[in-house]
């Protein structure tokens, strides 16, 4: 989970070209949107994009993408529990 | 209702973002001039800056350094143009849309790629709700601009309005448009006009302007324009000349310095010839496209560089088409442009002060 | 600075109809455009749009024109055409055109691009030639003859009600006698694939203002309307169809493609038409909104024509549960529809409405009516980048 949580880090920050950032200065449990890193909509919609393209998950409805994309941890644990299934 | 330039700020590929005089100009060699851009640290937040791509950045940071001369926080309307609009974002989201047989795509180059997200940045990093407009008109997408800034000024003679022209090429883009015989190589961008030419030299940049009806501290006074679509003949273009002329009150004989449009290829620059040779031998001519390479909005280098000759003195090497030194201060400066014998405008300055 | 300015003529095409009469017809009889995409092969063709049902090389031959053209330099000839031909005026007035476009000639380019990258030795770089919004303009100002002033618009959904602005302005300032103003827009894999991105195309016809709403369906087309000066009107004995009385162009700066929550932008450009126009709110008959049918347009808007209405909240529809979203097209279009209400005295339904907006106190028309007192019309167009335009037509 741990190695999953650092690549995530480092994909975000390339696919939403956040240059000013390092994986460690995003927390695991940091909010992404609207306060924390302060990320919106548009960034929701390439994390979604993200997801299908790295790991073959596919959200079909950008309204569970809040849920999904909380922080960094909760989307590791998702993707952990739709690659498993 | 008489319009004061008073605030400019341009990137292109000379040195000068801060409107600082240059006096060597930067010569290219491969006929593709692109933009020395800024450290944009200081002229762009961080944050907003991640989903720019260059048209954006360029004519963001020109817009900002446009009112910070001004001394003007947030316009009354911010009115753009550009001949291609955003083709770096296009490009990226047409290739991902054909390698990925459309699955999975980026929406952020789509969002990105549409014609007014430059006017659109501007407004959103300013907060400013007002009238916001976009012009695509190929070689005239400026003139559009600043023909609409003009008309709003007489709307509203107490506003502010910001306007400017910007384009980019992108690798995709400059491949192509050599493929299309229009532009080709050249050793030494600022010689272009010491030799014949078959093809232009690709350029790229961005030119912002602010202006309202006060003329304390102005940059120049825009004295009058027209735009010509297609002209017929050299003698539809010098009416044109003479009627604008007249309009502002000013004769031929009083036009200091006539910047010329010329792109170096004779295939467009035939009729630019025709009324250049018109005008009397002691009307001092200039070029610029040596200086920006030939694009859309070239003419928005043109006004910058006019604004900074008529208010700075400043007259950079390898522009004027005689070795002569200028005898009188230029107090009248005329831009003749022309964009591939299509799209003609005259645009008339007078200094102010 | 001149007053008034009049429409004389206009001419459309859409999913509806290749004329005013043909839309009118579809209106009436609630036959919705939106059905299955057969103009060009792709993965998502379950996606309903609103097609014209002509194939390039059938708009080609019915306009007696040159194969190779864009899909959008073929409708906009196609509509621009059917609004000029009944102008019967002097050559000695100056005339100019002003078009709306967001794709340009985006068909005939994505397939170049695909030759390019696939370096497909059957590559014709001419194919670029027309790819500029600006070009499209030209090709039609070239079919009509204009010189005077060619004018292209791109600020995405609102580019032809902004250039029916422009028009008007030139005309006010007399710059222009006279004008044909609007905008045109193709369906083209481009945007089909870039709103898909976006995940705000419905899979199902699109239910603008509706509670159970889920996103818009794209549609292409080109709406255009004759402008002319009070001079004109005068000097030709030209019977005016209506005036355009107010209009306004304002931003919403709030994100680059979603409407600020309360419609601070919508509020903003209907509030500046109607001040322009000299109109109280309670003389609107009718609202043709700009109704995309996403959960975010049709909230804000909603909220914004509420709190500038507020009791007198006129009878309102979106015209795109019909055609689809035209994009560049929209403004154009719509405006022609406005002209029509005010004509024919006439509101056209809001299709698949079933239940009201939760966020809402008001619904929108569902039945198309007729017979009615309709003197002022607005017509909302919003785009990307915070855009947000209103016009108003009045009845002379």
């Amino acid at each position: 989970m741990e190695k999953l949580i650092t690549d995530l880090k480092v994909k975000i920050i390339d696919a939403l070209n956040l240059k000013h950032l390092k994986p460690e200065d995003i927390g695991d449990d940091q909010p992404l949107f609207v306060q924390g890193l302060g990320l919106d909509s548009i960034d929701a919609l390439e994390l979604i994009v993200l997801l299908q393209q790295d790991y073959n998950i596919k959200i079909t409805d950008p309204q569970e993408g809040p849920k999904i994309f909380r922080s960094v941890k909760t989307m590791a644990e998702y993707i952990r529990s739709h690659q498993s299934a | 209702m008489k319009a004061y330039i008073k605030g400019i700020g341009s990137i292109s590929p000379q040195p000068g973002f801060g409107n600082e005089p240059f006096h060597a100009p930067v010569t290219y060699s491969e006929g593709v001039l692109r933009c020395i851009e800024p450290d944009y640290s200081t002229w762009i937040d961080q944050r907003a800056i991640r989903r720019m791509s260059k048209i954006i950045r360029i004519g963001v940071a020109a817009a900002t350094l446009a009112l910070k001369e001004a001394g003007i926080e947030k316009p009354d309307a911010i009115i753009t143009g550009t001949g291609f609009g955003c083709v770096e974002d296009t490009g990226t989201f047409l290739d991902k849309l054909i390698e990925n047989n459309e699955e999975a795509l980026n929406p952020t180059p789509f969002i990105q790629s549409t014609h007014n997200t430059i006017g659109s940045q501007i407004a959103l990093l300013l907060q400013c709700v007002g009238y916001n407009q976009t012009y695509s008109q190929r070689g005239l997408s400026f003139e559009c601009a600043l023909q609409d800034a003009l008309m709003m000024l007489v709307e509203n003679p107490e506003n502010n309005i910001l306007f400017g022209g910007v384009d980019e090429i992108s690798d995709v883009s400059a491949d192509f448009l050599k493929k299309l015989d229009l532009f080709s190589d050249c050793a030494d961008s600022l010689g272009l006009f010491s030799q014949k030419q078959h093809g232009m030299i690709h350029g790229e940049g961005s030119a912002f302007f602010v202006i309202n009806s006060s003329p304390s501290n102005a940059w120049a006074q825009i004295a009058g324009m027209a735009s010509i679509y297609k002209p017929q003949s050299a003698s539809e273009i010098v009416q044109q000349l003479n009627d604008l002329l007249n309009k502002a009150s000013v004769s031929v004989e009083d036009v200091n310095l006539v910047f010329l449009g010329k792109c170096g290829d004779d295939r467009y620059d035939y009729l630019i010839h025709e009324v250049s040779n018109s005008l009397s031998h002691r009307t001092r001519k200039a070029v610029f496209k040596n200086l920006c390479g030939e694009y859309s909005n070239a003419s928005s280098f043109a006004l910058w560089l006019a604004a900074m000759m008529l208010k700075k003195g400043f007259v950079p090497d390898g522009i004027l088409t005689e070795e002569k030194n200028i005898a009188k201060p230029i107090k009248v400066i005329l831009i003749y442009n022309q964009y591939l014998n299509q799209h003609h405008s005259l645009l008339l300055l007078k200094a102010c002060g | 600075m001149e007053s008034k300015v009049n429409v004389i003529g206009m001419g459309v095409i859409s999913a509806i109809g290749n004329s005013v009469d043909q839309s009118i017809t579809s209106f009436e009889s609630h036959t919705s455009g939106i059905s299955p995409l057969t103009l060009f092969d792709t993965v998502h063709r379950y996606l309903p749009v609103g097609e014209v049902r002509y194939s390039n090389a059938q708009l080609s031959d019915m306009l007696g024109m040159e194969k190779k053209f864009n899909r959008s330099t073929l409708l906009g000839i196609y509509a621009a055409r059917q609004a000029w031909r009944e102008l019967n005026i002097s050559k000695k007035w100056r005339t100019g055109i002003v078009s709306g476009t967001t794709v340009g000639g985006m068909d005939i380019t994505e397939d170049l691009f695909r030759k390019y990258k696939t370096q497909d030795p059957t590559i014709d770089y001419h194919d670029i030639r027309d790819h500029e919004c600006g070009s499209v303009t030209e090709r039609i100002a070239d079919d009509l003859g204009i010189r005077n002033t060619v004018a292209t618009i791109n600020t995405a959904c609102s580019s032809s009600v902004n250039s029916i602005i422009y028009a008007s302005r030139l005309i006010k300032h007399g710059l222009l006698d006279v004008a044909i103003a609007g905008g045109v827009d193709a369906l083209t894999k481009f945007t089909l694939n870039g709103f898909n991105s976006l995940m705000i195309l419905d899979k199902q016809p699109c239910r603008p203002f509706d509670e159970t709403r889920n996103g818009l369906n794209l549609g292409e087309g080109a709406g255009f309307l004759i402008l002319v000066s009070e001079k004109v009107l005068k000097e030709e004995s030209l019977n005016p169809l209506c005036q355009i009385a107010g209009y306004a162009n304002t931003n919403d700066a709030f994100h680059q493609t979603a409407s600020s929550p309360d419609g601070r932008g919508s509020y903003l450009s209907m509030e500046q038409a109607l001040k322009i126009s000299r109109l109280a709110t309670s003389e609107i008959d009718y609202i043709n909104l700009h109704g995309t049918g996403t959960r975010n347009n049709d909230s804000s808007e909603g909220i914004a024509v509420q709190r500038l209405f507020k009791d007198t909240i006129p009878p309102s529809s979106s015209t795109k549960s019909f055609t689809g979203h035209t994009l560049g097209a929209s403004g154009g279009m719509e405006a022609v529809f406005s002209v029509l209400s005010i004509m024919q005295g006439c509101v056209f339904p809001n299709l698949r409405f079933t239940s009201r907006m939760t966020e809402l106190k008001f619904d929108p028309v569902v039945e198309f009516k007729r017979g009615l007192n309709i003197n002022h019309v607005m017509s909302n167009s919003f785009g990307f980048g915070g855009s947000c335009s209103s016009i108003i037509f009045s009845k002379t």
